[in-house]
């Protein structure tokens, strides 16, 4: 297996999927003085450097999508999206509803999301739960290298449109992508970590906080299960409610605030279809209601770490 | 029904504006009469819908707004299926899933109808695009109004438009009022054609009461957008006869305003000069006018016959 860091898997799906497939096209602020491969492999035409303007792009691509072509929209960060959300919420995600299924909308939105580089609120915000609540969108935040590529590749194909988080810590990390070509499914979770006692649900880079916290726990023998969730929505709600009905205890971590957020949907989730199994309340870690902070040891502080996640397990457990 | 194509005789294009006077006549009377849901009417605005998309051909495609019946209609569109739809019938084009305010039609190249007032300008560059980068013939038709011409997305669309080439003819039905806000208190220009030239986009303002005007001028812009492959912003100068949403008593505008319009009712107009140019006599005027009601009257049962959507639709077309 080849290792590789994020942006690189990130920049394969992108060429395998041009490769395949001609009406796939990138367009974005920067995207091809970022990409000068992607430029010279498939051309000007379908490597589209933008205005800086996040509306018009969003609502190009949902324009495009709707006839035909297959493009990708790199929106920078995710606070970016406020001015695209009309085009992603109002446009690509209700119009094939309201057209009666006359059209259809594939487009991936690519944004860098939560906390690593220090840049400050307007340029790091989680907000991933806003456009879960949003129908006809679908929505992806991995966790591993593989999964960035595979992912990405499962989105580009997908005919629907499909907000593609990057966490930002993540984006230079390494790691082993297989070779040849292999597809993520979009919706389905992936266990990285199995376990008796309790189960960690998180995705994106708090699943590292996760896995680290369980090897801590697993030396004070307490057995703790990781479940990736790579896919807010569509949620693998089969694969959270068997893991819990096996371990009887949950926690789901993430970095985006906790009011109305994924976790908050997770545990509704384990409440309504495994109350029955439940030994302990689930129990949520996330970021606080706070805008995040530039400063980088407030920036830290803002993410759930794996010793919070010891903590709170111990708590659950004993 | 499908793409209605029109040829050189200016009696066809009185015929599709009583078409459109009519039905919305009679939609807004259903709302008055039987709560049917109200809709925005374009009434007074029928020589800009008529005579643009009478210089169209079978690949153009058009992207609209709240106020598209007209559009719709003067494109080849069924009055009963449109009807059925703002009555959110299943016999509708969208299903009865858009009522009034979004309706699509695929089959008559209308696309991606957006109500958020601008989203259709951010679409439009995408339709135009796919039809560039897919070798496509047929420019796109983005109808607008001076309301969404003061949305920022008006200059990103018409920014991007020209930057890249793209085959739009931008429509903008400048109809004085923006919902329930006159013109003038949200913009100090006197029109819309003008900030196009700030974008190096080609623009033309016409008469938008005088539908062959429109014509004329609509073909020429068209022509400029296939032949050079680049946007082309045409402003019609009209008016919004009725109010923004049925009902609406209109209590808000100038009386004097609107009756100056009301004297320029576009249908009158042409029934005139048709007369006078002796293309048309009072009685073949009258069958035409007896011809539209009788299909609007067809519309509305067909509409009514229509059933509402089984309720197992409602989670239906959600995800492709």
């Amino acid at each position: 297996m080849a290792r590789i860091t994020v942006q690189e898997a990130i920049e394969q799906a992108l060429a395998e999927e041009m490769s395949l497939d001609a009406n796939v096209l990138l367009m974005g602020e920067g995207v091809a003085t970022k990409r000068p491969g992607l430029v010279q492999a498939f051309g000007g035409e379908r490597v589209r450097n933008t205005p800086l303007a996040e509306g018009i792009i969003a609502g190009t691509a949902a324009g495009a999508a709707a006839m035909g072509l297959r493009p990708v929209i790199d929106l920078l960060f995710a606070p970016f999206l406020c001015y695209a959300m009309d085009e992603l919420v109002n446009s690509a995600g209700k119009l094939r509803y309201l057209s009666g299924g006359q059209f259809e909308f594939p487009l991936v939105a690519l944004a860098m999301t939560g906390a690593g580089w220090g840049v400050g609120a307007q340029h790091n915000h989680n907000v991933e739960a806003w456009f879960a609540h949003a129908p006809g969108l679908k929505l992806v935040m991995p966790s591993t290298v593989a999964d960035f590529k595979g992912l990405l590749k499962s989105a580009i194909r997908d005919p629907n449109p499909v907000l593609f988080f990057v966490d930002i810590a993540l984006a230079y990390a390494a790691g082993e992508v297989p070779e040849g070509e292999v597809l993520v499914p979009i919706g389905r979770a992936a266990t990285r970590r199995e376990g008796e006692d309790l189960t960690l649900i998180s995705y994106a880079k708090t699943v590292d906080a996760c896995l680290r916290a369980a090897e801590t726990l697993a030396g004070e023998g307490i057995s703790a299960e990781v479940i990736d969730l790579r896919s807010i929505k569509p949620l693998d709600e089969a694969a959270i409610l068997a893991s819990v009905r096996k371990t009887g205890r949950a926690i789901v971590v993430h970095e985006a605030s906790r009011t109305c957020g994924v976790g908050a949907e997770v545990a509704a989730l384990v409440a309504e279809h495994a109350f029955d199994a439940l030994k302990a309340p689930v129990l949520r870690l996330t970021g606080p209601d706070a805008p995040t902070p530039a400063s980088y040891p407030l920036e830290q502080a803002f993410v759930p770490q794996a010793e919070a996640v010891v903590a709170a397990a111990r708590r659950l457990v004993r | 029904m499908g793409i209605r194509l029109y040829d050189e005789r200016p009696e066809a294009l009185l015929e599709a504006m009583l078409l459109i006077r009519a039905y919305e006549e009679k939609a807004a009377a259903l709302q008055a009469e039987s709560g049917t849901p109200g809709t925005c009417t374009a009434v007074g605005q029928e020589a800009a819908a008529v005579g643009v998309v009478a210089a169209l051909g079978a690949d153009e495609l058009i992207l609209t707004n709240h106020r598209s019946a007209g559009h719709l209609l003067a494109r080849g569109a069924d009055p009963g299926r449109l009807l059925a739809e703002v009555m959110g019938r299943r016999g509708g084009y969208c299903k009865g899933k858009s009522g009034s305010l979004h309706v699509s039609a695929r089959e008559l190249g209308v696309v991606l109808t957006s109500t958020i007032v601008g989203g259709e300008l951010a679409l439009a560059t995408g339709v135009a695009l796919a039809q560039k980068q897919l070798r496509r013939p047929g420019a796109v038709v983005c109808f607008f109004g001076d309301g969404a011409a003061c949305e920022g997305r008006f200059h990103e669309s018409l920014n991007l438009a020209a930057l890249w080439g793209l085959p739009v003819l931008y429509v903008c039905e400048n109809n004085e009022w923006q919902a329930f806000v006159h013109r003038r208190e949200t913009m100090l220009a006197e029109g819309i054609a003008g900030w196009a030239g700030n974008y190096g986009i080609d623009h033309a303002t016409v008469d938008g009461n005088d539908v062959e005007q429109v014509r004329a001028v609509a073909t020429a812009a068209l022509e400029s957008v296939r032949g050079r492959g680049r946007p082309f912003l045409l402003e019609a100068r009209t008016y919004r006869l009725r109010g923004h949403f049925e009902p609406d008593d209109q209590a808000y505008v100038d009386a004097d305003e609107l009756a100056a319009w009301r004297a320029r009712d576009p249908l009158p107009r042409m029934e005139a000069r048709l007369l006078a140019s002796g293309r048309c006599d009072a009685a073949a005027i009258t069958a035409m006018k007896a011809a539209v009601a009788a299909q609007v009257a067809a519309a509305h049962a067909f509409a009514i016959d229509s059933p509402y959507p089984a309720l197992e639709e409602l989670t239906t077309d959600v995800y492709a």
